[in-house]
């Protein structure tokens, strides 16, 4: 992190469409970056629903870009945002993108289209899709690289629709919303927001706010935040907010001092070598995501079903695992990955692996003073692998079960098996039991029917609005003869 | 041709216009109801104290601890009433109750300098309850006779003789989850006191006028006293028509006790735990069919859930009634319907307003019973339409049953169904772990209030002296672009460029005593009235106009703001007309009012002409299901509407395409769920956040929707030949569901009747292939490659083939 000097309260501001904002004496710890624009007259951004489901109040963000030195446009939920924690940063609301008469090129398309009907999530449409408009890459993309993409979900312009499946709207069944972000053209080059991309970041700073008998602090660096942890056992966490923010808007928690590490450089770090690829745990989903560019097939599974853009921009490894949630994606991945986390406090660092991390519902063996500093992947990665995840809706949604696979197979015989489990226990967990049926064993229809059997009665799930237990179980064995079949299918298709 | 649906040559109807107001929306300066909070100085915040019980009496209610909360202004509480404690129309939703009908009901509100301090006040409010025992399902509500409002019948011919007499019989259950209307934008109201005392309530409700009575009656106040406002919606879709009434009343009382402005905002949570979702329907049935498979007599009943108060339980079971025909033609019928009281949210109005729940038990009939007659569905479903001349079972004659059968023809034929028929038929016998179905329904859709008297609409049009025109109309916008619409039609009555006519938005000082924006009515009564009052003033300034040109006034006509006339080459400009007859002393502006002829309903015996007009569509819809999982996809959609001559095609365009996703996202994916156990929670409702219930979303769009509207489609009855769009196409996506029942049935042998719940979420779909499979093979083993233990039934989806009673009447047959 680049340090500037201690910045207190009265000082704290943002740049809002271009113009410093003092963050004012109304501000709180615990006042969202949408009540606060609100707050200044830019309504423009709605809550739809106050937990970063449905897009409506989605703003831009200028962030550092992968190469560290050049700035993205990144589209977040303000509803979660603590706007204290966005002291010094750069946002830019959908009034700023254009207004009545002089549209921007999302704005217009959208209109002409008939992409909006009732408007009142048109402005989170707008901002998700100026994200995408302005990635890096969008329209080379189109231009080969990508070959249309995914699962079809990219247009002839590149742009992908997942950038707005964190974006509901309950007038207009899409279509004319994705025909406008598939007419898109590229910026120009005096489009002052593209222009902005090729200018180094804004540093993130060190900000101290404190009021409504609550704090928030952004510290300068690790040491700082390891120390307060250590001084204050109340500090919570604050990376991207996407779980916290939720607590905070519908659930009533007010922690008393919020430590932001989400800009920590020694938490930001992505190398991989020889034997193991080490992933920060303050980089967002979305950082990893592109930082790893595919080299982890499982992640790269993952990643597009999990939660939406809106929340990977901002939710980061640490923050999930932190949470330590029985129905959070990552955690089966990991846990199939034979994945360890670093975990560091003031008096010391010690590397836990991610099997034996979990203790309860919601439970993990992360003591006071320490946070997770860094997720681990050994390599080589098994050579089979795949992601499975079953929920109601295809995407954006909290599965009812995830499974994620991991096999060595040495001469037609599975050599190594490592299955990560969530939603059907109190914890993520291993399906130990079901990974013990396969090893030594050919890997054949007879093998794997019997070794479905066997994951069909992995964990202890439970029936809820989700899905009954009677489910979550037929979907865990499932999993197995999906994945079977898909290979098998795949093996036909080989010439 | 009418005068009301005669349209002029170039007229701005008819033009495919963005919504009015798509650039404000496109950059975030339309305004809605609670973004002028920030722009209102001094304004309170109010929150709800909600009851942790399903049902309960409330025996203590202390506000003390909550005043002391700092920033605590006032709490409201039902002693504050200064006229009736009662936020509805039938005197049964009291504001502030003294018994707990449904766990989140609000016992009292608190007022504070921030919503954060409002918060807090409401957590310290310190309740005592003595809980009572609670209703919650259906089938709890069915056991214990809990019913409420009348239980009519609507019947014609002999059923049971006609049942008694036919060659197949079948008879079953059907089960149907309600839906949350999830408007992005939750109810809202900020409430302010005039300096005479009146008051003024900005709502977002579809219902001003409604909302204007019941303020009045809660403060005690004539409705003269009282002004509400709607700038627009953020959503609606009925959710708003009688659900916002008490809390733009909190608000008013909160004003009129502080003399401050009160603003009423609700969380999405308690938006959800608190406002009335469309009803969830059980209907049993017997039905009886020819050999060819006409229909020849249906009984059934109907139960809705009706939640704890009646609210608009009863019109809504009068539509499903109504509707439980679609479009097929049933001799003899006796169809019954209840309202259950349960201890859940007042269940209310909701796009189709009853008739997607009628509709679906005839398509869940016909679905079930064509395997069983060996009869493909969509022969069955054609066999059966309706004929011109022949009658529903309340008496309306069929007048354009044709149109039923063209656009069913040209969506054979647009969507190349035989061809892609076969091309399932392929897929399902070449793919072990996916099959596809493709369906094909049709909607045939009554327009107009069942009940006669909400069929009138007023407007008020001004022209300024420079020209430029105002219209007020007593419809609301809540994304339809009803304002869109009427624009237009001013437009085009005027005869003036669109860019002079503006609109105001609606209030209740302006229109008065407007019914409710709601039953897809809104574009033909406000179009009447819009029309009616253009009309006046143009009469007045064709006199004007002829006396300057010298003609007889019938002779002048304004295109585009040119003023011309036969008979002389003279012209006039709007802009000099409008001067010249504001000189003349003659009236620039007009009231005016419409009123739809020739409806009648009787609801003692619920027969008559209810309906102006039916709105028809067909759409056909493939699907694929994933044998893994229960998921599926929709490959592609083709749909055929009736829009009559559209007033504005991108608008009804982005109806139909609207209202058929939500209408597959009540079906296949929103699945609300209470929880109906008997521990402390009991009643608490479990998917009351967005990450909990789940809306379409973009991966959900079909991955093609081809929308096209019924050509030669003039509505001789309706402003300017054009049809209303808002609720119809929402049933259109009952396709989505036969669809995905005949991707199940394909999982077993020919003639497998697949029975799916609704919604039929990925699980349901997984247990119905599962089934129609466990079908395949007679010895009951679980076929290979499908997994553990088959399913036993769920208690909460219980199996519910329909039992043949063919069998039984074939052998009593000689």
């Amino acid at each position: 992190m680049t340090t500037t000097a201690p910045t207190e309260a009265a000082a704290a501001s943002l740049t809002v469409n271009g113009t410093p904002v003092p963050l004012g004496d109304r501000a709180t710890p615990h006042t969202t970056t949408l009540d606060w624009l609100r707050d200044q007259g830019l309504t423009g951004s709605k809550e739809g629903c106050a937990e970063g489901e449905c897009g409506a109040c989605a703003v831009l963000v200028a962030r550092p870009a992968v190469d560290g030195t050049s700035t993205e446009w990144v589209a977040l939920n303000s509803c979660l945002v603590p706007v204290a924690a966005l002291d010094g940063q750069e946002v830019v609301t959908v009034e700023g993108l254009g207004e009545p008469g002089r549209l921007h090129p999302v704005q217009r398309e959208l209109a002409e289209r008939g992409g909006s009907q009732c408007g009142y999530c048109t402005p989170g449409f707008v901002c998700s899709m100026a994200a995408e408009y302005y990635r890096p890459g969008r329209v080379d993309a189109a231009h080969g690289a990508n070959d249309g993409a995914r699962d079809g979900s990219c247009g002839p312009n590149g742009f992908d629709l997942h950038a707005i499946s964190g974006n509901l709207c309950r007038c207009t069944g899409y279509r004319p919303i994705r025909d406008a972000a598939w007419a898109l053209g590229a910026p120009d080059e005096s489009d002052p927001l593209a222009e902005r991309r090729r200018t180094a970041p804004t540093p993130a700073r060190r900000t101290h706010l404190r009021a409504d008998g609550a704090e928030l602090v952004r510290p300068a660096d690790l040491s700082e935040a390891l120390g307060l942890l250590l001084s204050r056992p109340e500090a919570v966490l604050l990376a991207g907010a996407t779980d916290l923010g939720v607590d905070v808007n519908l659930k009533g928690a007010r922690p008393p001092l919020l430590v932001a590490v989400d800009r920590l450089p020694e938490l930001r770090g992505l190398d991989v070598d020889d034997d193991e690829i080490r992933i920060g745990a303050g980089l967002t989903l979305t950082e990893v995501e592109r930082g790893l560019a595919g080299r982890v097939p499982l992640l790269a599974q993952l990643f597009p079903q999990f939660a939406s853009p809106l929340i990977r921009n901002g939710a980061t490894l640490g923050g999930n695992l932190g949470t330590a949630s029985p129905i959070g994606d990552a955690a089966p991945v990991l846990l199939a990955l034979d994945a360890a986390l670093v975990l560091t406090s003031a008096t010391g660092e010690r590397v836990v692996p991610l099997a034996d991390y979990f203790t309860g519902y919601r439970e993990s063996v992360r003591r006071p003073g320490e946070l997770i500093r860094e997720v681990r992947i050994p390599l080589p990665l098994a050579a089979t692998s795949n992601f499975h995840k079953v929920a109601k809706r295809r995407v954006d949604d909290i599965s009812s079960v995830a499974v994620a696979v991991a096999l060595d197979l040495v001469d037609g015989s599975v050599a190594r098996a490592r299955i990560g489990l969530g939603g059907v226990a109190p914890t993520p967990l291993r399906a130990l039991r079901t990974e013990e049926s396969l090893v030594g064993r050919p890997w054949t229809r007879a093998t794997v029917d019997a070794a479905a059997a066997v994951l069909a009665t992995e964990g202890t799930p439970l029936s809820d609005h989700r899905a009954s237990a009677r489910y979550r179980s037929a979907m865990l064995g499932q999993s197995l003869l999906r994945l079977y079949a898909v290979q098998s299918r795949e093996r036909e298709a080989q010439p | 041709m009418s005068r009301l649906s005669q349209r002029p040559d170039d007229a701005v109807v008819g033009q495919a216009l963005p919504h009015e107001s798509a650039e404000l929306h496109v950059t975030g300066r339309a305004l809605y109801t609670d973004d002028l909070h920030p722009r209102t100085k001094d304004v309170l915040h109010a929150w709800p104290v909600q009851a942790p019980h399903a049902h309960a009496l409330v025996t203590g209610l202390r506000v003390a601890p909550a005043l002391a909360v700092p920033g605590v202004v006032r709490v409201l509480t039902a002693e504050d009433v200064p006229g009736t404690n009662d936020a509805g129309i039938k005197g049964d939703e009291p504001l502030f109750p003294s018994e707990v009908c449904f766990h989140g009901h609000a016992v009292c509100w608190v007022l504070g300098e921030s919503a954060e301090a409002a918060r807090r006040g409401a957590l310290a409010v310190e309740v005592d309850y003595d809980v009572l025992p609670s209703t919650l399902t259906l089938t709890e509500a069915i056991a214990a006779e809990s019913f409420q409002g009348a239980q009519p019948t609507v019947q014609r011919g002999d059923a049971q003789a006609a049942l008694d007499g036919a060659a197949h019989v079948f008879h079953g259950e059907t089960e149907m989850a309600g839906q949350e209307h999830f408007y992005l934008e939750t109810h809202a109201s900020l409430a302010r006191v005039e300096d005479d005392g009146r008051v003024f309530v900005e709502s977002s409700t579809q219902h001003p006028t409604e909302t204007q009575e019941i303020v009045a009656h809660v403060l005690g106040l004539q409705s003269s006293e009282v002004t509400v406002q709607c700038l627009r919606m953020g959503g609606g879709f009925g959710g708003k028509e009688m659900q916002p009434h008490g809390f733009a009343a909190v608000a008013a009382l909160g004003a009129r006790l502080t003399g401050r402005p009160v603003r009423v905002r609700l969380n999405r949570t308690q938006d959800l735990t608190m406002s009335g979702k469309r009803h969830g329907f059980h209907a049993t049935w017997r039905v009886g069919f020819d050999d060819d498979g006409r229909l020849l007599a249906l009984e059934a009943t109907l139960t809705s859930d009706g939640g704890w108060s009646l609210d608009l339980s009863e019109p809504v079971l009068a539509r499903a009634l109504c509707h439980v025909d679609n479009a097929y033609w049933v001799p003899d019928i006796r169809v019954t319907g209840r309202v259950a009281r349960t201890h859940k949210t007042s269940q209310t109005a909701f796009r189709g307003f009853g008739g997607p729940q009628g509709m679906l038990v005839v398509e869940d009939i016909l679905g079930r019973c064509a395997p069983l007659l060996g009869i493909e569905p969509h022969e069955l479903r054609r066999r059966n339409f309706y004929a011109d001349g022949q009658t529903t079972h309340y008496g309306q004659v069929i007048t354009q049953a044709d149109r039923l059968e063209r656009a069913w023809e040209q969506v054979a034929v647009d969507a190349e169904l035989d061809r892609r028929r076969a091309e399932v038929a392929e897929f399902n016998a070449t793919h072990e772990h996916a099959r596809r179905g493709l369906a094909v329904t049709p909607v045939k859709f009554g327009i107009s209030f069942n009940l006669t008297a909400f069929n009138q609409a007023g407007a008020l049009v001004h022209v300024y002296k420079d020209g430029s025109v105002l219209v007020n109309h007593g419809g609301t916008e809540m994304g339809q672009g009803l304002h869109t619409k009427m624009l237009q039609v001013a437009a085009t009555t005027l005869g003036v460029p669109l860019r002079i006519v503006r609109l105001a938005p609606t209030r209740t000082d302006k229109v008065p005593n407007t019914s409710a924006t709601a039953a897809s009515s809104g574009a033909d009564l406000n179009g009447g009235a819009v029309k009616d009052a253009c009309e006046q003033i143009l009469g007045r300034l064709a006199v004007v106009a002829g006396e300057r040109l010298g003609v007889p006034a019938e002779d002048v006509s304004v295109v585009d703001g040119l003023v011309s006339a036969t008979g002389t080459d003279e012209t006039l400009t709007w802009a000099d007309l409008v001067h010249t007859a504001y000189f003349a002393r003659v009236q620039l502006s007009a009231a005016g009012y419409y009123r739809t002829e020739g409806l009648h309903w009787d609801s003692s015996v619920m027969q008559g002409s209810p309906f102006k007009y039916f709105a028809h569509g067909v759409a056909a819809t493939e699907v694929e299901v994933d044998a893994f999982t229960g998921m599926h996809r929709t490959l592609r959609v083709d749909i055929v509407h009736d829009v009559g001559d559209s007033l504005s095609p991108l608008v009804d365009i982005g109806q139909i395409e609207g209202g058929f996703v939500q209408g597959a996202g009540w079906l296949t994916l929103e699945d609300l769920r209470w929880d109906t156990g008997d521990g402390e929670q009991r009643g608490r409702l479990a998917t009351a956040s967005a990450s909990t219930y789940k809306l379409p979303s973009i991966a959900d769009l079909p991955e093609v929707l081809n929308v096209a509207l019924l050509a030669r489609a003039h509505e001789e009855g309706a402003v300017y030949g054009s049809k209303a769009v808002g609720e119809p196409p929402l049933m259109l996506a009952l396709s989505v569901r036969e669809a995905l029942r005949q991707a199940c049935a394909a999982f077993g042998p020919p003639g497998t009747s697949v029975d799916l719940p609704s919604p039929a979420t990925p699980e349901a779909v997984f247990w119905a292939l599962q089934g129609a499979r466990a079908g395949a093979e007679p010895d009951g083993e679980v076929a290979p490659g499908v997994g553990p233990t088959p399913p036993s039934p769920d208690p909460g989806a219980p199996v519910r083939r329909p039992e043949s009673e063919a069998a039984v009447d074939d052998l009593a047959k000689p």
